[in-house]
């Protein structure tokens, strides 16, 4: 085996490239379980942003505007979602794992004529001055400009969420619906915006896979990175900036094992490919030993504003 | 104003109208997506519900297929419903289903060239054992760390499909095969094979065990205190701390069980009629069995006929597929709407609808 094959900048690079959807769909997640509700269908949501993104990117050949209706697609999809869990208060564990499963079919629906085709992907950036330092250069400041809309997205976040009255609001909406309703909050109102948000997120991070991550459409590709996003945001006991460690260094294990299984490691293929998985288990284990420290309260239960 | 009013109880008549209202609703919205593909959306209808039973050519063909698509879901989703009865959700079942098809047919495999009756029986408890160990793998980290059941037992999925896609290749591959991946075939071998009981029914090993499977689950469910348990521990977990119900008894017990029936389940598939461990021989039954756990009601009468409907539209897509030329994921898709509207439509189960001001709401 030959550990001079991986370049270290070039792993790093690619590490903020594959992490990058998962931290898209993780913080939009996150958001959505502030408010205190459980959307299991990350991986749905994901996977229709991917093959709307892809399409509209390869018919109109402009990638934002793949990324926008991506990010547009997801959202009404999650819509279906908040209709079924905040207005006709069905089980939220039940009704994700339907959406996943209605976003599989819609997205292999739509994606079946466009296989192996090729959509106009991102350029990267070349950030002046910060771009041209030597190693550090390559490492951080010269991808496509996802990568920063994401960081930015995980900051804003966190600012709104800290320091801001919609922020302050939101929070108490998941840690109390019952407390938040009785001092005049729209309670399902917010809670709606936080899954369409959520939507538009993981639609983005989707859109990102097949637009600039693998980029083509196949069906099934997500393979998971939406169930993944959902670790993270307990592995990042609903703190923003975790969600970032979190992606990072889920990004890293993937590129790390790609590179080792490149490199013919002395290490079974099988037990390559599902080191992501394994290790995802690893750390939700080492998590939850913890207790679960940040979860919001009202965490996935339903509210019904005449109990 | 539209508002809901819960009510004390679940109405029993809307429970058991729900499902035929789900899949009415399913076939008008299904219909209309038909309709936007360019196929005549009256005919696809009836190519999916009705043709598989009926159609003079095709029936003979597609009524044996019914008991063959609906034994694994049924068994699947029998193990299945019982953890959501209790609250904890399962939904890794594909990953048991993998498992449980490997180390049955390994244990099958281990024995060739080698014909005894008592070969059968061994893989189908090595199946199970198999299921059951990859169900125990989030039971116990739930119950020792309190780790999330849902998030671990789908990473497990793919980490099956991983070891799938080894053994299909390395332990398990046919020497005789020429390189090829994938296993002997075990339907070429008398003592492993899981033949049908009687010819052209469909009826094979498997079909009779998720009979069975059924007829345990109502017996466990309305006769036996583990039962009572489950469901007390689903409604109520204070209720049922207080009246002595550990919870971690019966964590184990559900993922433990809907392991094992999910194992068994690939074991007899994949002795049956896929026949042989293949990289993709797996068929996202245990996916398709949460939909068929809630369709039923998580009901063991209600899964058995939501087992067979589901099958059919498994057959009937497939024939719309032939004839029609149906994209293949348009059933996935119906499958899922279908999950989806039954979801939505349970709203009247659990909620009286009430029009008009009611009280301060």
């Amino acid at each position: 085996m030959d550990f001079g094959a991986i370049n270290p900048i070039l792993l790093v690079a690619s590490l903020m490239v594959s992490a990058t959807p998962i931290l898209l769909a993780a913080i939009g997640e996150m958001v959505v379980e502030k408010s205190g509700v459980l959307n299991l269908g990350v991986e749905g949501m994901m996977i229709t942003g991917a093959v709307v993104g892809f399409v509209v990117a390869l018919n109109s050949g402009s990638p934002m505007l793949g990324f926008a209706a991506a990010a547009l697609a997801a959202a009404v999809l999650s819509l279906s979602f908040g209709i079924l869990t905040q207005y006709l208060l069905s089980n939220q564990v039940a009704t994700g794992l339907g959406l996943t499963l209605v976003g599989l079919g819609l997205s292999a629906l739509i994606g079946k004529p466009y296989e192996g085709m090729k959509a106009p992907s991102l350029q990267d950036l070349h950030i002046p001055l910060l771009g041209d330092i030597p190693v550090i250069g390559p490492m951080f400041f010269q991808h496509d400009i996802m990568v920063y809309v994401s960081l930015a997205l995980v900051a804003a976040v966190w600012a709104t969420l800290k320091y801001t009255r919609f922020g302050l609001i939101l929070r108490a909406v998941g840690e109390s619906h019952d407390a938040a309703h009785a001092l005049g909050y729209k309670v399902v109102r917010i809670r709606m915006m936080a899954i369409f948000f959520g939507g538009a997120c993981s639609g983005l991070g989707g859109a990102y896979l097949s637009l600039v991550r693998v980029p083509q459409w196949t069906e099934g590709m997500t393979a998971g990175a939406g169930w993944i996003a959902l670790a993270i945001v307990v592995f990042a006991s609903w703190r923003a900036g975790r969600i970032v460690v979190g992606a990072y260094l889920f990004g890293g294990i993937t590129v790390l094992q790609l590179n080792l299984q490149a490199a013919g490691a002395q290490v079974p293929v099988a037990l390559l490919s599902a080191s992501p998985y394994l290790i995802t288990i690893i750390v939700l284990v080492t998590i939850s030993a913890r207790g679960m420290h940040g979860a919001p309260a009202s965490l996935g239960r339903p509210f019904h504003a005449s109990h | 104003m539209i508002h809901l009013v819960k009510r004390p109880q679940p109405s029993r008549f809307w429970t058991a109208v729900t499902p035929i209202l789900a899949v009415l609703l399913t076939m008008v919205v299904g219909g209309f997506m038909f309709a936007a593909l360019g196929k005549p959306p009256l005919e696809a209808i009836r190519t999916i519900f009705w043709d598989p039973l009926f159609h003079e050519q095709f029936a003979a063909y597609s009524r044996p297929q019914l008991l063959i698509k609906a034994g694994p879901l049924i068994l699947i989703a029998i193990g299945l419903s019982i953890g959501f009865r209790a609250g904890i959700w399962n939904i890794g079942a594909e990953g048991q289903y993998i498992m449980g098809a490997i180390a049955g047919a390994g244990v099958g495999l281990a024995f060739y060239p080698m014909e005894s009756f008592i070969i059968f029986p061994l893989m189908v408890i090595a199946g199970a054992l198999g299921g059951w160990a990859w169900g125990m793998i989030p039971a116990v980290l739930k119950t020792k760390f309190g780790t999330n059941e849902i998030l671990v037992s789908l990473m497990l999925v793919y980490v099956a499909e991983s070891v799938l896609a080894s053994v299909s290749s390395g332990l398990l591959k046919n020497p005789d095969g020429m390189g090829f991946p994938g296993s002997r075939n075990l339907q070429q071998y008398d003592s492993a094979a899981n033949l049908e009981i009687i010819p052209n029914t469909g009826m094979h090993w498997g079909v009779v065990a998720a009979f069975v499977a059924v007829i345990f689950a109502y017996v466990l469910l309305t006769r036996h205190i583990r039962g009572f348990h489950i469901q007390l521990a689903g409604q109520a977990p204070r209720a049922a701390r207080f009246a002595g119900v550990r919870p971690a008894r019966i964590i184990l017990f559900c993922l433990g069980l809907s392991g094992a029936l999910a194992g068994m389940a690939g074991l007899f598939e994949v002795a049956g009629p896929s026949g042989q461990i293949t990289i993709d021989f797996n068929s996202g039954y245990g996916f398709t069995a949460i939909i068929v756990a809630f369709l039923g009601r998580l009901h063991p009468v209600g899964i058995l006929l939501a087992g067979l409907l589901m099958a059919l539209t498994y057959i009937g897509g497939e024939l719309a597929q032939l004839m029609l030329g149906l994209p293949g994921a348009s059933i996935q898709l119906f499958q899922g709407m279908l999950l989806f509207f039954l979801l939505a439509t349970d709203v009247f189960t659990n909620y009286r609808i009430r029009f008009g001001q009611g009280e301060a709401a």
